[in-house]
């Protein structure tokens, strides 16, 4: 392999892997947020202990996100230093946006956050995780936006004599349907995927038997959020859908492996056979569906691949314009099942456990409580290896190919030696989280909790939380 | 003044606040294995730094970040030249991030002990390594056009030598200064943040590697003068930068644990800024040849950028100065060994996770 595909490689590896981090946190910070509030409002103590237990959960998920975010910084110019040099103007000033307001924000916060239960009076330690709160969802914009800009360029020529891109309009970046609708869709997803979550580790205590009054709760609320979040990412991602296939028509073809011009598009839920080529056999299929999705009409007309293929070639020259298809065609389907069966299991499981039930018998919801805590986690990711691969072979879409970003100074043995690094380092960091996850979720919320650690401080010359 | 010397003027501000900041914590986690002779202990120091490593280290984000944006050609042939440099700065920061959320989340000494050596690495590195970076940008590293390009325009700048031409002398020296400087000011910090036993190691300390420092960065930076563009204010800046130290090392001794710590800050801030002024208008030298430097002119983003950005900085830094002083202002109290609780994680014996074995 050469620099060009190691590089891809390992940018792909290393954002798949940040990204299993990135929507649970963005997430699961407002349900903690939102039980230590019911706390401080109802002075109930099963909200403090949903607090803690939840919240120890977010820091060692929240502890990788942040280390493996540093990456992705860095490998702009470490890997893809010609993109670098091409888009800095443009796409430098939302990262260094995302950095002065948002990381610093969730950082500090989160720091006085998980210290501060005996420096802090109860109300401004509440607002602690709030300001957290409200720095990650800010980091999400901002990132969005860049990533938008990559999708759909705007507010910028291209200098003739340097041969880079210039910003002349912030307001167009940073707020272009492309990066409003897909910071909603990220952010419902992401609260699907952490309500599934918080749900499913309360329907496994209720199973279990075991802190039953503490959990209930977090089954009704991370169960309604899901579907609330549902109904938000399937009309985001409707509108979303027909936003790309105006900005990138040949996406949404790869996503459904039309390769001809067709009216009355229909969607395949299944096919079998080669998804690559003209010849699989679809054996579910949605008349009109895919026509519906790109244009709003069961009738209209969606572009194929070859029309696209033959119209960029005029446009751009000769060269191959089409997506890995296959890729493209199965990340769309994985990302819409799994995010809905996580939806499904919510409405299973709030008719299972309504008005203080608490039925033992159960198989199949054992098992699918298992899966959904994945599920939807792997959806999002699909969704996101769909619009980054379904914008390939572009890395700004009609600006730059991904060919010509790579760092042309860097040798395959460094790429190499970096890739075998990271991916080393991140599988044995996985396997320690999830087993500590895991760990922290068998020993259950506390059993008895301090009431006022604040108050608690005057008296007592022990520190409440120590690392 | 132009917008370009403004964002000169405003990296080299982030640099200064990183190494001021999270120099402390490189220290601290350099000192682990040093001063903290057992897990309480050790402990201590970890928990002086907990609340706020984590916001320092964003100082060095904010700084990669504004480069990206106000300097492209500086950021793109810097990350993709020091390649390797980086890749292992990234695993130790990696390694030490996780280690302060993790290493208490299992009751055993064995994995306490693994992740104490990944702080220990993990700080030591970066600690290094930042100075080898600083040193090969003064000092100069062979930056050159591609082969067959244009060689007027910047964008075809591209780092020519690899890993092993990062480590030269020069640069090896700014690496051991910035070792031990953080060493020392990560030691200073103990003093000023905890009281009892690791308060009284990290003073002996002091007395120490303080003046080893001294040593090794008064070598380095007046080396450092023979690449300055205006020796005749860096080299005073340098002097004042080593009678600050010197300062610093006395009022330890006096007790003065704040003030001491006030002035290996200002140690910190002289001597970056010393090199900053020295490197102006240069953001990254060629030792090829001077006209493939990298300059604030030619590697820098369009007028709009840096106004659109000037305008963010501007507004934001003073509001993240405020918040992030307001923490230290909460955590202020000395942490000693008798504060810790025996559970970690758990606060005390009524917040404990029950065991569910």
């Amino acid at each position: 392999m050469d620099v060009l595909d190691l590089s891809r490689w390992q940018f792909g590896i290393t954002t798949v892997y940040h990204f299993f981090f990135v929507p649970i946190t963005l997430g699961l910070v407002w349900f903690v947020a939102a039980f230590q509030t019911m706390w401080v409002v109802t002075g109930r103590e099963k909200y403090l202990k949903l607090t803690k237990f939840f919240g120890k959960l977010f820091l060692i998920n929240f502890a990788l996100g942040v280390v493996t975010g540093i990456v992705q910084e860095f490998q702009f110019g470490m890997n893809w230093s010609d993109y670098s040099r091409f888009v800095g103007d443009v796409f430098g000033a939302p990262l260094a946006m995302e950095g002065l307001l948002a990381f610093f924000l969730e950082s500090t916060f989160l720091g006085l956050w998980i210290f501060g239960w005996d420096r802090l009076p109860k109300k401004v330690h509440l607002a602690t995780i709030w300001a957290a709160a409200v720095g990650t969802m800010l980091s999400a914009y901002f990132i969005l936006a860049a990533n938008a800009w990559m999708q759909h360029p705007v507010g910028f020529e291209v200098d003739q004599d340097t041969g880079r891109a210039v910003l002349n309009d912030i307001g167009a970046v940073l707020f272009q349907n492309t990066a409003i609708i897909s910071f909603f869709h990220t952010m419902s997803a992401s609260f699907l995927v952490a309500g599934t979550g918080v749900a499913a580790v309360g329907a496994w205590f209720l199973m279990k038997n075991r802190q039953i009054d503490i959990f209930r709760p977090a089954i009704k609320v991370g169960a309604v959020v899901t579907l609330i979040a549902a109904v938000a990412v399937s009309i985001t991602g409707d509108i979303d859908s027909k936003i790309m296939v105006q900005q990138q028509p040949m996406k949404m073809a790869a996503a459904e492996a039309l390769y001809e011009s067709t009216t009355r598009a229909p969607f395949s839920v299944l096919t079998v056979g080669d998804v690559s080529g003209e010849n699989a056999t679809p054996i579910l299929e949605i008349p009109g569906l895919l026509s519906y999705l790109s244009t709003g009409s069961f009738d209209g007309t969606v572009e194929g691949i070859n029309e696209l293929q033959a119209r960029y070639e005029t446009e751009y020259g000769a060269g191959n314009y089409v997506p890995n298809v296959p890729i493209t065609y199965w990340g769309f389907r994985l990302m819409i099942g799994l995010g809905m069966l996580g939806a499904a299991w919510s409405l299973w499981a709030l008719w299972r456990y309504r008005g203080g039930r608490n039925p033992q018998k159960g198989r199949l919801f054992a098992f699918s409580t298992l899966f959904v805590m994945l599920g939807p986690l792997l959806g999002i990711s699909a969704g996101w290896i769909f619009t980054e691969m379904g914008r390939q072979p572009w890395v700004v879409f009609g600006q730059q190919l991904t060919a010509d970003g790579v760092s042309p100074s860097i040798t395959a043995t460094d790429v190499w030696i970096s890739l075998i690094g990271f991916t080393l380092v991140y599988g044995i960091l996985a396997i320690i989280e999830v087993k500590l996850i895991l760990k922290y979720i068998r020993a259950g919320a506390p059993e008895t909790v301090v009431e006022d650690p604040f108050k608690d401080a005057q008296s007592n010359d022990k520190l409440y939380f120590a690392y | 003044m132009e917008f370009v010397n403004v964002w000169f003027i405003l990296i080299a501000v982030l640099w200064i606040g990183y190494f001021v900041l999270d120099g402390f914590d490189l220290g601290v986690g350099i000192l682990l294995p040093i001063l903290g002779r057992d897990d309480l202990r050790r402990r201590v120091m970890i928990n002086a730094i907990g609340p706020v490593w984590d916001g320092n280290e964003v100082w060095l984000l904010v700084a990669g970040g504004a480069t990206f944006a106000a300097f492209p050609l500086w950021y793109a042939t810097m990350f993709s030249g020091f390649y390797l440099a980086f890749f292992v700065l990234l695993l130790a920061l990696i390694l030490r991030g996780v280690a302060f959320e993790y290493r208490s989340k299992e009751d055993s000494q064995s994995w306490r002990n693994r992740w104490d050596i990944a702080i220990f690495i993990g700080s030591a590195l970066p600690a290094f390594l930042f100075g080898v970076a600083f040193g090969n940008v003064i000092g100069g590293s062979p930056i050159e056009p591609l082969p067959g390009t244009d060689a007027a325009n910047a964008a075809n700048f591209n780092y020519a030598g690899n890993f092993f031409d990062l480590l030269n002398p020069f640069s090896i020296a700014v690496g051991l200064m910035t070792l031990l400087i953080f060493t020392t000011h990560g030691a200073i910090f103990l003093a000023l943040k905890t009281s009892g036993e690791v308060r009284e190691s990290a003073r002996s300390l002091i007395y120490k590697i303080g003046p080893l420092a001294a040593v090794v960065a008064v070598v380095a930076l007046l080396w450092a003068q023979s690449f300055s563009e205006r020796v005749a204010i860096t080299l005073p800046m340098v002097l004042v930068a080593a009678l600050a130290w010197l300062g610093a090392i006395w009022l330890t001794r006096a007790g003065r644990d704040g003030w001491a710590f006030v002035l290996s800050s200002t140690t910190i801030l002289l001597a970056v800024a010393a090199l900053f002024v020295g490197l102006f208008p240069n953001v990254m030298v060629s030792s090829i040849d001077s006209a493939f430097n990298l300059t604030i002119d030619n590697a820098s983003s369009a007028g709009y950028t840096l106004t659109v950005m000037t305008w963010v900085a501007v507004i934001m830094t003073p509001i993240v100065v405020i918040y992030q002083g307001w923490t230290y202002w909460v955590f202020r109290k000395r942490i000693s060994t008798s504060m810790i609780p025996d559970q970690p994680m758990a606060g005390r014996s009524d917040d404990r996770f029950v065991s569910t074995k």
